[in-house]
């Protein structure tokens, strides 16, 4: 394993480290607020101590990135593939247009979470929130599957205002008694029945594995869904073609 | 020069600041250390700072920092201080000169205190007095700008990456209670002395990144106060607004977010359903004064004598954290800025948009700073 110290080194110099690195794990210490960390990488294994910068995994393909700390903005914007893991929380705009891979995030999310994620065929995206999340969850939402745990946040609504506005793909699970009161008239919202959780167990499982926790105490709490309202579209909100 | 409006530059900025609630003096070298740290959300095009409670052997004097562009200028602002003021010093602040700032132009500071019979004949109070003065050199005596004329306070700004504008200015051999910095990319006008952040009057100083959409309605409704908008950069304005909502209308800082950054009508709705007064209370100062709304992407820090105060735009459309240690509040852009002075702080958070933060100084703070 290759191991570097970023400490007083430019995010420019840290990167094409990395992906000069023959090792494909690495290890990252003292990272403070390098931007753009295993962007575009292929086939690594990148272990962060510290406080990664902005655009944190941005365009990552088949890389698994792991934090141990908080990450900034735009984590994982447009990523291909791969798996990007924190423990702890996450800035604004996390997985801004995901293609594919997956997000985890032991806490908070800030504004935007998975604004413009979208799927394709096999290509389904995932961003998990372990805490709750700001405002604009899935603004536009094309694809891709988003889950918010609320764990800590029992006694309220984990997700802020304006969530699922302009969505029209993908499914967003809330784990909640809450629902978000000011949904768009085109997003549905239905609770959770025994098949919809049973969809989602793969990643809940995945998530405690991660950052620890009772899959089943999480499963058996109840989940609102939230899906595209496919008899109200968007398709003529502009032009009638 | 070309001013907003007749050139653009794509964008960018960060902002830092944070506050001693105890009144402890910090060197002016952890901030330099902490915008350091966010170098490529600028450009080089600015930089600047402002410190409070810096200035403790004169803290009864309004300080003033002037850039002049030639001797002449400074000569002829000298007649017009010395008519309105009494100089109590004046000397040329100290630089250290650097490579990476350059054509600087003279830099001055004056403590004054107003003349007592011109203020009496001026029928205005001190503070009114002082801030018409600079609003009169700033706009009356071309060349001369006074970027700074607080008590107790000082603004530092240039052309450069603030880390070295915080060299430049030997910040390290200053000492305050508060501390604020900005590193310019900018948006709308060009990088000159003048356009760096912070933007002060009296001890108010704003740093600012992101872009005001609403700056010429803004920029008509503060004129007919008397400001005068001379820098036509849009965060000048947010800095009036504080002085005139503040000071001169005497609004709370809460409430002055709730002017600036208004919840929405349909937000005020939902806080009538359970609280009418307030919700009340918000649709007034919505209608009342919908001329200083201010629109667009922002993340501000305001400095003020015995606090700090942060304000995001109402959807958050630029990052802004917080975190707290000790008697300490820190507040940047990116939570980088903070772990680099304050590496095992704990409680970060983000407020939400429109959401103010408030951090003042405590009763022994006050104590020992005021």
């Amino acid at each position: 394993m290759d191991r570097i110290n970023a400490d007083k080194m430019h995010f420019k110099t840290l990167n094409e480290y990395i992906r000069r690195s023959p090792d494909s794990e690495i290890t990252v210490e003292n990272v403070i607020g390098h931007r753009f960390i295993g962007s575009g990488c292929i086939g690594k294994d990148i272990h962060i101590h510290g406080i990664p910068g902005n655009a944190l995994g941005a365009y990552l393909t088949q890389c698994d990135i792991t934090v141990y700390g908080n990450a900034q903005d735009a984590t994982g914007d447009a990523m291909n593939d791969g798996t990007i893991t924190i423990h702890g929380n996450c800035g604004d705009a996390v997985g801004y247009g995901m293609r594919d891979g997956r997000i985890l995030i032991k806490g908070s999310a800030g504004y935007r979470a998975g604004i413009h994620m979208k799927q394709f065929e096999d290509k389904i995206p995932l961003l998990m929130i372990g805490g709750e999340v700001g405002d604009f969850l899935a603004e536009y939402q094309a694809g891709g599957r988003i889950i918010v745990l609320g764990i800590g946040a029992e006694d309220h609504c984990p997700v802020g205002e304006f969530c699922g506005t302009g969505m029209h793909g993908g499914v967003i699970y809330i784990r909640t008694e809450y629902p978000p009161q000011d949904l768009p008239v085109q997003v549905s919202v239905k609770e959770a029945d025994d098949s919809d959780k049973e969809s989602i167990r793969e990643y809940i499982d995945l998530f405690t594995k991660k950052f620890g926790g009772d899959p089943d105490v999480l499963l058996n709490s109840k989940f609102y869904k939230l899906t595209p309202n496919t008899s109200n579209p968007y398709k003529q909100l502009y032009v009638n073609n | 020069m070309l001013l907003e409006g007749q050139v653009r530059i794509p964008a960018g900025c960060a902002i830092s600041g944070f506050i001693s609630r105890d009144g402890n003096r910090i060197n002016g070298s952890e901030i330099v250390k902490s915008i350091s740290y966010m170098h490529d959300r600028s450009n080089g095009l600015g930089g600047g700072f402002a410190g409070y409670g810096i200035y403790p052997e004169y803290k009864d004097h309004y300080a003033f920092h002037i850039f002049y562009d030639s001797n002449e200028v400074r000569e002829q602002t000298e007649k017009f201080l010395d008519r309105h003021f009494d100089v109590i010093n004046l000397s040329r602040i100290p630089i250290r000169r650097i490579p990476s700032i350059t054509n600087e132009p003279l830099i001055w500071r004056y403590f004054v205190d107003p003349r007592p019979t011109k203020i009496a004949s001026s029928q205005l109070d001190e503070k009114e007095y002082v801030a018409k003065c600079v609003i009169r050199i700033n706009n009356d005596i071309k060349g001369a700008y006074v970027f700074s004329s607080g008590k107790n306070m000082g603004v530092f700004k240039a052309v450069g990456y603030p880390e070295d504008v915080g060299q430049f200015y030997r910040l390290d051999e200053y000492d305050g209670y508060a501390w604020t910095a900005h590193g310019r990319y900018p948006t709308n006008t060009p990088g000159w002395w003048g356009g760096a952040h912070p933007f002060s009057l009296l001890d108010y100083s704003i740093v600012h990144n992101g872009e005001i959409s609403s700056y010429d309605a803004n920029r008509r409704f503060i004129e007919m106060f008397g400001y005068k908008c001379t820098l036509l950069t849009d965060t000048e304005v947010i800095t009036y607004i504080f002085d005139w909502l503040h000071r001169k209308q005497q609004l709370s800082l809460e409430d002055i977010a709730s002017v600036i950054a208004a919840p929405f009508w349909t937000k005020i709705d939902e806080i009538g359903r359970t609280d009418p007064e307030q919700a009340e209370k918000l649709r007034y100062l919505r209608n009342a004064l919908s001329g200083l709304l201010i629109t667009g992407p922002f993340s501000i820090i305001l400095g003020y004598t015995g606090g700090i105060m942060a304000l995001n735009d109402r959807l958050k459309l630029r990052s802004m954290v917080v975190a707290e240690k000790d008697d300490r509040v820190y507040i940047a852009s990116e939570e980088c800025a903070i772990r680099a002075i304050c590496p095992d702080c704990g409680n970060v958070w983000s407020p939400k948009g429109g959401e103010p933060v408030v951090v003042t100084l405590n009763e022994e703070g006050r104590k020992r700073c005021l």
